[in-house]
């Protein structure tokens, strides 16, 4: 069941009267699609997660921005339920006029290896229009947990497989699929502890409950700082700011460990690529907005570099991202249905 | 003397103009969500964080916080009134505070209801303010096995709690129990009694089984029999207690709040718990057992406090631990990002003012919620007045759109109309609709905790009985279990004597 679903609601509310006092004044002119007068009335930005989680925070940090470079409204909509797939398929179904547009993160690239009948295929029924952030995770083990290395840890989870537990937020939850990387190039297989959500995993973390677990240093970065987790490695390439003594997985000699939470902006295929390019021109700008950086910084991570935030860097990042994937999910045989 | 300096810090932040005044836009705001069906604290929280990120940190974290607590205030209020709880801890309130409605106290069971919430507010804070840390710690001992015996036990004590046959609400617990089971199951992703529907993927909501059951089907049920309107709201003369009611809600304000300041600390449902665990304990010690379920003062009073105590210690995880224990904790972690200031074991060093500013603050809050609803609850009494056929249209419109607008799924929707009807035919059959709710909401946290204190056993079942917290759980609820077993076969005894009369 659902208790923690309430967070949209007023959001939704707002937005849904925002649409209908709008709406009167916007359809007078183009049927949607007309490139040159976009935006003629509110966009909006679906959000596949609950209010108040990163994905959203994300959302609506750029929502601002990006609508005062396009001159026109953003309302951001959350549409929750099965790791994101109702959303997309929502959106693909939308009507290709640039005012549905879907923010979604990594599980776009892993949905289809782990759902079947999902309903819509990520590359034929979606158009990119850029990547937005890509947020860093950390291996954190209880502070009590023997190894001191990723290489010690490596050695430990081998000779221990049998008693060690691995936890994680969820059937792919960004948690479980680095999971799954690091039994793979540990070349070990663990017993996982899925949790609702990463916040009750990272509390039994802490509580010494289980051994040890991947999660995004927007989690992870407070704990680790004051020493109520040990913390192995980052998944990035580069080492991240708030956590300077942190190795990455390639300085720990892991570099296949290697994988951050990606946000992208999709549109429904078929919407007109001048629009597209609007749209993307608006997310650089927001992107390079100070205050934009600066709430990302907070949350430990940063806008992508300008080069990335357009169509064609993300959909070869997704072109790659879904080939990865299929293997890793169909090598440790997970479905979600 | 650090917790008078702490406190002094506390006040001094608290009782700037600026945090006093969205303190109690914050609380205002809270009791008007926590009174509108359908809407909760946690989605005005998620609509109001991005209006807060302008504020300086401390005043944004206040005026969160006073809605979420004012929220359960306001949501006793329309339990009460209408019988149609808000959020799950107030089920309980409905039970005795509706009847109270009903038989024309509507008065005394709000004032019991803001007197119960207050005592516990105040005395949660000072709970907060002395005991975060060694409760926090507390908390973290909690494993799977232990959380799974503590599920168990609130579910059994809600057996024993149940009006009439405790036949009926282990069949309305397992009711419920399964129809939480629906949805992707976590730990193999398998979807279990969807249909084949994706929108039943995330599972049934909750507002819409608590909206169906209390809400709907207390509708119909009203419209079935109109002339039993309850006429007697007109003769809402007295908001305060009677000397006798004053006297019979000491007790139960003073062991809610314990047990609510106690179970608050708990990740995940603990306010809940409390409100049920409260409700159990007075019933089970009251030398009017038989006044329970028939507006019995001690019903409002206790599970209030409960839930409001509640309220304020689950901060505790979160100022402590940076953990969240409810989903609007989970945003007011959001909120701690957005202002820059990592939530963790670090930020009572680190940001004292802040911390002690926010504790100080929840206990001016509780003052203004005081002022605020007791003389606003003329109001609510006079929305009770409003015609039935104006105010049931109003009652489902809200409830429609305020679910729709969670998720924007429609399956919300059909499940208000489906529970509705169901909650209408269960009530004909003489079961009780809180059961089941219970059921459906700590079913899931039952399974999950049992399986997952079982993956980390490595299957080994004895981990129930050689963890100490887990095993005195258990017996706790063996005890309960031998208990309810008693009344039970005394209730039927004494329908039998008063047959024979």
């Amino acid at each position: 069941m659902r208790t923690s679903s309430t967070p949209r609601m007023i959001a939704t509310f707002a937005a849904v009267s925002l649409i209908a006092a709008c709406s009167g004044n916007g359809n007078g002119g183009a049927e949607g699609g007309d490139a040159a007068g976009y935006p003629e009335q509110n966009i909006t930005v679906v959000v596949p997660f609950s209010a108040g989680g990163p994905t959203d925070t994300v959302t609506r940090m750029i929502a601002d921005p990006m609508a005062k470079a396009l001159g026109g409204k953003i309302v951001v909509q959350n549409v929750e339920g099965a790791g994101g797939t109702v959303a997309a398929g929502q959106v693909a179904q939308a009507r290709p006029d640039g005012y549905t547009v879907l923010m979604h993160h990594i599980g776009m690239s892993t949905a289809p290896a782990l759902y079947k009948d999902l309903g819509y295929q990520p590359l034929e029924d979606f158009a990119t229009v850029g990547l937005v952030t890509e947020v860093p995770m950390t291996v954190v083990a209880r502070k009590d947990f023997p190894p001191t290395t990723l290489a010690d840890l490596t050695t430990y989870v081998k000779a221990n497989s049998a008693k060690v537990t691995l936890a994680n937020a969820g059937i792919g939850a960004a948690s479980h699929l680095c999971g799954l990387l690091f039994q793979a190039a540990a070349g070990v297989k663990l017993q996982e502890v899925p949790y609702q959500g990463t916040g009750p995993a990272l509390t039994d973390l802490v509580g010494g409950q289980v051994d040890f677990m991947c999660d995004q240093t927007t989690n992870t970065t407070g704990q680790i700082s004051a020493g109520k987790v040990k913390a192995y490695a980052v998944t990035t390439p580069e080492r991240v700011k708030s956590l300077p003594d942190v190795p990455t997985t390639a300085e720990a000699g892991m570099p296949q460990l290697a994988v951050s939470v990606w946000h992208g902006l999709y549109v429904p295929t078929g919407t007109p690529p001048e629009i597209v390019q609007k749209l993307s021109g608006a997310l650089k700008t927001a992107l390079a907005d100070q205050a934009v950086i600066d709430q990302m910084a907070k949350l430990g991570t940063a806008p992508v570099a300008a080069a990335d935030a357009t169509p064609e860097a993300h959909r070869a990042h997704l072109e790659e991202q879904l080939t990865t994937w299929a293997k890793v999910i169909s090598d440790a045989g997970v479905k979600a249905s | 003397m650090d917790l008078f300096d702490n406190l002094v810090l506390g006040f001094s932040t608290a009782l700037l103009v600026q945090n006093v005044l969205y303190c109690f836009v914050g609380v205002l705001l809270g009791t008007a969500v926590g009174v509108l069906p359908g809407i909760g604290p946690t989605a005005t929280v998620a609509m109001l964080l991005p209006i807060t990120f302008n504020f300086e940190p401390v005043t944004a974290l206040i005026m969160l916080a006073g809605i979420y607590y004012g929220a359960q205030y306001g949501g006793s209020t329309t339990a009460i009134l209408i019988n149609l709880p808000g959020e799950s801890s107030a089920a309980v309130t409905a039970l005795d505070g509706h009847e109270m409605a009903r038989q024309g106290r509507a008065g005394p069971a709000l004032a019991a209801a803001a007197i119960g919430s207050f005592i516990a507010g105040t005395v949660a804070t000072v709970v907060l303010a002395v005991a975060a840390p060694p409760l926090a710690a507390v908390a973290l001992k909690f494993g799977p096995a232990d959380y799974f015996a503590l599920v168990l036990f609130g579910l059994i004590v809600s057996i024993a709690l149940a009006r009439g046959s405790a036949l009926k609400a282990l069949a309305m617990i397992a009711l419920g129990i399964l129809l939480g089971t629906v949805g992707q199951d976590i730990y193999t992703g398998t979807p279990r009694f969807v249909l084949g529907q994706r929108e039943l993927y995330g599972g049934i909501d909750f507002v819409s089984v608590a909206v169906g059951m209390f809400g709907i089907a207390e509708i119909l049920r009203n419209l079935e029999n109109e002339r039993d309107r309850p006429s007697v709201l007109d003769r809402v003369t007295s908001l305060w207690p009677t000397r006798e009611d004053r006297r019979r809600i000491v007790g139960p304000i003073a062991r809610g709040t314990g047990l609510g300041a106690a179970l608050g600390v708990l990740p995940g449902g603990g306010h809940v718990l409390a409100s049920f665990t409260s409700y159990a304990v007075e019933k089970r010690i009251s030398k009017r057992r038989s006044e329970f379920g028939h507006g019995a003062i001690e019903g409002v009073a206790g599970p209030e406090s409960a839930n409001n105590a509640a309220a304020q210690t689950s901060f505790i995880p979160l100022l402590t631990l940076g953990l969240p224990a409810h989903p609007v904790m989970a945003l007011m972690v959001g909120a701690f990002i957005v202002h820059g200031i990592t939530p963790g074991p670090n930020v009572i060093t680190d940001e004292p003012a802040l911390v002690w500013g926010l504790i100080a603050s929840m206990w001016i809050g509780n003052v203004l919620l005081v002022l605020l609803n007791l003389p606003l609850i003329g109001i609510w009494v006079r929305m009770l007045r409003i015609p039935y056929q104006v105010l049931f249209p109003m009652i489902v419109l809200f409830a429609v759109i305020g679910t729709y607008s969670l998720g924007s799924n429609e399956y919300d929707v059909y499940a208000i109309a489906f529970f509705g009807i169901l909650g209408y035919v269960l009530i004909k059959c003489g079961c009780e609709p809180a059961p089941l709710l219970l059921g459906f909401v700590l079913g899931p946290l039952l399974e999950e905790n049992l399986r997952r204190a079982l993956i980390i056993s490595r299957g080994d079942a004895t981990v129930f009985l050689t963890r100490p917290i887990s095993a005195t759980l258990l017996a706790l609820t063996v005890a309960a279990l031998a208990i309810a077993a008693f009344p039970a076969i005394r209730k039927r005894r004494e329908v039998v004597f008063a047959e024979e009369d």
